[in-house]
């Protein structure tokens, strides 16, 4: 990705790349923006004629172009449904790289709020946990519901008050606390692989990532988790901060030597739609391009690994059956095209009953940091994915994506739900304790 | 001239505001439609969502002289409803409704907005059968299947969008509603108005519901693939299919570039080492679908196909409808630019024309991928350029040109489904002749004396 001399992103990305899309339609009836509005601006079709113009000097980055570019959720459904094989992430991390270059959108608020997340918190991880450690005292000291009874929070703006109301429970640890820096095998050791605990998931679901350690143990590999861990560029990428996002690839290059693992494995969709294109990331980087090359084989969903290596099934315990479905992350099944085999590992638990969710790999409107921009359109399609999720009766949605995790859980808060949101390595790894 | 601000505000008032769309970022996603290498900007983007507003909208316009190009999901591949300069693109995928469906009479009652794919879903959800489906039908309408008479995969034996279409509500270009067509299987009271409304491109009138024709599901169905060393085994293949009186549900073609690209984007496990691949589907009476398969097979092997596979579950044979249709589009991950001929032939010269295809994609060195509905003789030959080479694309030119002029020497058409649109308009008057184009160009003027409708597509109309 290159800002080919100052002439900005879009048109310094190769053209072909530009000029791919063919204009079918196909990818229409699959993109969650278009369907809402049945606008062809909000259409993966639109998007792409937008970011051409652009690329042909027919059209400036406008305002409203970078507007659209932050409608769009970045969901990547259009990249499943395109059989012309048009690369819409490429596309879109340019296309809003080449927003952020011309700040069009800039306003004090915003560039305040980017750089407090994108260009401060998230950039290092011990940051984030500190911010996460003052979040938990503010709950764990009763400070949260005695603020929330006050009424205090109603003075706040509306917005802000919604998102105190989303505000994760954050756990009593993190990872580092949970996970020995080396797991052993759990009998004979086959394979040894490192872990990202990555920064959401780390942050709010520590417990996930100690369940996954636990299973891959189970599955004969020696788990690697190195502390403190950096955060793997998916948010700065996917928000036009292509720099950021290079430098972030770089640190995890050093710290995780590809040729030292079998496998380095992630377990949140997000970050491995962008922990595995490194080598693109970092094409012009003569130091670091064979090193990424290496690290794009190794890097694997954890979902994709156990499936390789052939999972262990957990052993019949006669606990009592339960009756599960599956919410697809984005960035997990169309990113990643990991479909059949998270199902998989599921359908592997003894007492588990798995029934399909409509439309399980339409977006849930979490989408990175989507739902905290794009309140209106992210509440829309929560409640159609709720709506579905009450239909299949099920007391369990598993999902392997912190950002939807999240939303899940808020969702069936604010509908009264009783469903548990959980990843499917926690439902592995309780099945694992269970029968041991 | 750009459009008139009076009319503009005209507009927003008539449709509301959010409904007319002026912007730069707005008008480009709508200055193309699936047809290669064209774009023009419109003057708006507006939208109807009931037939009182695109009366409305169509009064306004035959009074102020404005262009309306009428749009469904712009994925027509003659380049119809690509705006004329500064025109008004009347889009209707917001009038979706699927309004009645009649179990007694098995008819079923549209907007002209409804996806294809919302079609053949409510039909099916009453146990019935809509089944004109283009490759597009997941997001084509309804309106643009009529307006572009569609064909799809199964027009072999169920024929395409002109025999399910009982009845049409149509806007005239000066405002008023026409009704043609009713439930009534047999209806000879005056001209069938109905039938020239299909087929018209959006220079008629803008057609604002359907009335549709559904048929009993088929009990059974099987799919299976023939593969060939030669492609012209597998056009005789069709050739003899259909002189044995075989008339199969499907018979699709794809030659070994389409299926590269088809599987690679699919990835359900073509065979690749072969030159041409047969999707064939018999459905109907179990007794009958069994007969059927096996001479299809029988006449395959009689041309020396190389193996014949037999999709074992529904799901597979779906997921092989599936992947043809995605052929067009998959095509383009070789090219950029894929420009696709829609030439049509009597079925007993398939074998010439396939052989002639290569031969002429050969002379002007061209890359081409061929696929089609073979059974029905509509052969899409695909030229795989980059419009940025103006060299190539002159002989792509000068290759379609042989192409037309050999299909039409043969008894066929220049165009099986796609329609005249802009793409095909300077050949249609040596194909129509100098009596049709008359008639054609007179019916233009008598409908639309304006000219308002779909201006520069498919005929000009007469300058009196
Ligand atoms: C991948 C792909 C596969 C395809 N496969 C097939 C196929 O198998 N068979 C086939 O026949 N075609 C096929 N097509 C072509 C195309 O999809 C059809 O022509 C389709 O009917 C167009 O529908 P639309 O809603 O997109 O119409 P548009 O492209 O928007 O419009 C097409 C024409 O109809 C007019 N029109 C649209 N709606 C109305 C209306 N309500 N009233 C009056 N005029 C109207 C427009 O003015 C224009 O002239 C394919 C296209 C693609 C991209
Ligand atoms: S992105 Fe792909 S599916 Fe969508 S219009 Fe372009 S080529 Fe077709
Ligand atoms: S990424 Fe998602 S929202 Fe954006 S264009 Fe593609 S399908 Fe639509």
């Amino acid at each position: 990705m290159t800002d080919r001399a100052g002439l900005g992103y879009l048109k310094g990305l190769d053209y072909a790349v530009v000029q791919q899309c063919m204009h079918c339609g196909l990818c229409l009836p699959t993109c969650p923006t278009y369907d809402a509005t049945h606008l062809e601006r909000h259409s993966p079709r639109g998007r792409v004629a937008l970011m051409r113009a652009i690329a042909d000097d027919r059209l400036a980055p406008t305002k409203t172009f970078g507007e659209e570019m932050y409608f769009c959720l970045g969901c990547l459904a259009c990249m499943t449904a395109c059989p012309a094989g048009v690369n819409y992430a490429e596309l879109f991390e340019h296309a809003r790289a080449e927003v952020e270059r011309v700040g069009q959108l800039a306003t004090p608020k915003r560039s305040l709020i980017r750089w407090f997340t994108v260009k401060w918190l998230f950039l290092d991880l011990r940051r984030l946990l500190f911010f996460g450690r003052l979040l938990r005292l503010y709950q764990a000291c009763g400070l949260q519901c005695l603020v929330r009874r006050s009424g205090v929070l109603r003075l706040l703006p509306k917005r802000l008050q919604e998102l105190e109301a989303l505000t994760p429970d954050i756990p009593p640890r993190f990872s580092a606390g949970l996970i020995a820096e080396v797991t052993p095998a759990v009998g004979p050791r086959r394979h040894r692989v490192a872990m990202l605990t990555g920064c959401a998931q780390d942050l709010i679901f520590s417990e996930v990532n100690r369940d996954t350690v636990e299973v891959l143990a189970h599955n004969g590999c020696e788990v690697y988790t190195p502390r403190p861990q950096h955060c793997c560029g998916s948010l700065h990428g996917h928000n036009g901060e292509i720099e950021l996002a290079r430098q972030l690839a770089r640190t995890n290059l050093e710290q995780f030597p590809p040729d030292q693992f079998d496998a380095i494995i992630t377990n949140a969709g997000g970050c491995g739609s962008h922990l595995k294109h490194f080598s693109h990331l970092l094409a012009a980087d003569p130091a670091y391009r064979k090193r990424a090359e290496a690290w794009d084989q190794k890097c694997k969903d954890v979902h994709e690994w156990l499936a390789a290596i052939g999972l262990r099934p957990p052993r019949a315990n006669g606990a009592p059956p339960v009756v599960v479905t599956y919410h697809e992350s984005c960035h997990l099944s169309h990113g990643q095209k990991v479909v059949a085999q998270p199902r998989q590992l599921l359908r592997a638990i003894p007492n588990l009953n798995l029934v399909e969710l409509a439309e399980s790999n339409w977006c849930c409107g979490s989408a990175g940091i989507y739902n905290l921009i794009q309140p209106e359109m992210a509440q829309q399609l929560l409640e159609r994915k709720l709506d579905h999720l009450a239909a299949t009766g099920a007391t369990v949605v598993a999902t392997a994506n912190p950002g939807c995790q999240l939303q899940l859980l808020n969702g069936a808060k604010q509908r009264g739900l009783n469903v548990r949101v959980a990843h499917p390595m926690t439902l592995l790894a309780e099945a694992y304790r269970r029968s041991a | 001239m750009p459009l008139a601000p009076p009319v503009l505000a005209g507009l927003e008032q008539l449709l509301g505001p959010e409904n007319v769309l002026t912007s730069a970022e707005d008008l480009i996603p709508y200055s193309f439609d699936g047809t290669a290498a064209l774009r023009q900007m419109p003057g708006a983007v507006v939208f109807a969502s009931t037939t009182p507003q695109v009366v409305a909208a169509l009064k306004l316009a035959n009074e102020t002289h404005t262009a309306i190009v009428t749009r469904g999901s712009g994925t027509g591949l003659s380049g119809g409803s690509l705006p004329s300069p500064d025109c008004v693109v009347l889009c209707l995928v917001k009038m979706d409704q699927i309004l009645e469906l009649d179990r007694a009479n098995l008819t079923l009652l549209v907007e002209a907005g409804a996806t294809t794919q919302a079609v053949a879903d409510a039909a099916a959800a009453a146990g019935l059968f809509y089944p004109p489906d283009p490759g597009s039908m997941k997001i084509s309408t309804i309106g643009g299947n009529v307006a572009e008479n569609s064909g799809g995969l199964r027009g072999l034996k169920y024929g395409v969008t002109r025999n399910y279409v009982m009845g049409l509500e149509v806007v005239l270009a000066h405002g008023e509603v026409l009704w043609t067509g009713n439930k009534c299987v047999k209806d000879v009271a005056g001209y069938s108005l109905r039938d020239l409304f299909i087929g018209s491109e959006g220079t008629l009138g803008v057609i604002t519901k359907v009335l549709l024709k559904l048929i009993p599901k088929p009990p059974a169905k099987r799919t299976l693939l023939a593969t060939f060393a030669q492609m012209d085994q597998a056009a005789q293949t069709v050739s003899d299919i259909i002189a044995a009186q075989v008339i199969p549900c499907t018979l699709e073609f794809l030659d070994r570039t389409t299926i590269h690209c088809v599987d690679d984007y699919a990835k359900i496990g073509l065979p690749r080492d072969c030159e041409a691949l047969l999707l064939m589907e018999s459905d109907g009476h179990p007794a009958v679908v069994q007969e059927e398969v096996a001479q299809m097979v029988a006449l395959a092997r009689q041309n020396h196909c190389q193996e014949v596979r037999v999709a074992q579950t529904d799901e597979e044979a779906s997921r092989l409808a599936s992947a043809r249709r995605t052929a067009f589009s998959a095509l383009a991950r070789v090219a950029p630019t894929t420009i696709l001929e829609d030439a049509t032939v009597p079925r007993s010269e398939l074998a010439h024309m396939v052989r002639f295809v290569a031969a002429v994609a050969q002379k002007h060195r061209l890359r081409v991928g061929t696929f089609g509905h073979m059974g029905d003789g509509n052969l899409h030959p695909t030229f795989l350029t980059d419009e940025r080479n103006a060299d190539e694309m002159h002989r792509v030119e000068l290759a379609f040109q042989e192409i037309f002029d050999e299909a039409v020497r043969l008894g066929g058409t220049i165009t099986g489904e796609h329609g005249i649109g802009v793409a095909k308009k300077k050949f249609l008057a040596q194909f129509a002749g100098d009596a049709q184009m008359r008639v054609l160009r007179e019916l233009r003027r008598i409908l639309d004396p304006r000219g308002i409708l779909n201006p520069g597509k498919v005929c000009d109309p007469l300058t009196s």
